[in-house]
């Protein structure tokens, strides 16, 4: 199957906007993650959620043909407030 | 609405989408430019969204909003591209029957849109940028520690 991949911000920058990966039957999430790893280093040690035809999902969910599968680098932030999530700091 | 726009944000427009015969009070929050963040001079901020998903997660955010709270307006609008200093990057209004529920729900609406609605800031200094939120070390001066690393 063929997934389309979304790289948003300082991934964009570095990786380009988007980009087709081709996957076996059954793949997951995580699998896919772990292709671009491989691919783009700077993925290795990048905190990020990810989302699934514009819903966040886990690592363990699976992929199907023609999904769109988005890389979503920690959000613009602000101020951290109780009840939010605080950006993952620098190892 | 929720609303993602490269255009300034018209607030009379935000503040006329809320407005009910039966609200008390509308509480808007309007995000704006700073000039200065960490200590160095911000010369303008321009912000990238996932179009599709941030309008979805906006509505998702009001829709919670609705289930909390017994409002009768919620509206979200986020500007992206270039802002200049001092203008609005983003405006959330509620309207509700009376002022706490409005200011409550205002302020849960701001504090979870930025955390989990995809859109980025990239900060614009005199002597460079840095995106907002991701680790800093991850990508200041990049492409130099990109090539040292091979």
């Amino acid at each position: 199957m063929t997934i389309r991949v979304l790289f948003f911000a300082y991934l964009r920058e570095r990786c380009g906007a988007e980009r087709r990966l081709e996957l076996p039957e059954g793949a997951s999430v995580g699998e896919a993650l772990g292709r671009l790893r491989e691919q783009y280093p700077v993925l290795a040690d990048a905190s990020l959620r990810v989302a699934l035809n514009r819903v966040y999902v886990d690592n363990a969910d699976p992929l199907h043909d023609n999904d769109e599968l988005a890389l979503i680098p920690p959000v613009s932030g602000g101020s951290p407030s109780a009840g939010t999530e605080k950006p993952t700091p620098c190892t | 609405m929720y609303v993602i726009t490269s255009d300034p944000i018209d607030l009379a427009a935000v503040m006329a989408d809320v407005a009910h015969p039966g609200a008390g009070g509308l509480a808007l929050f309007v995000g704006t430019t700073r000039d200065e963040n960490d200590g160095r001079r911000v010369e303008r901020l321009e912000y990238e969204a996932y179009d599709d998903m941030a309008a979805s997660e906006m509505a998702a955010i009001g829709a919670e909003i609705r289930r909390r709270w017994p409002v009768l307006g919620v509206a979200m609008v986020h500007r992206i591209g270039v802002v200049p200093v001092e203008e609005a990057s983003v405006a959330i209004a509620v309207a509700a029957p009376h002022r706490e529920e409005a200011f409550a729900a205002c302020r849960y609406g701001i504090d979870t849109l930025k955390a989990q609605v995809p859109i980025w800031k990239k900060e614009h200094y005199a002597d460079g940028t840095r995106w907002i939120g991701a680790c800093q070390a991850q990508h200041e001066h990049a492409a130099q520690r990109d090539e040292g690393r091979g």
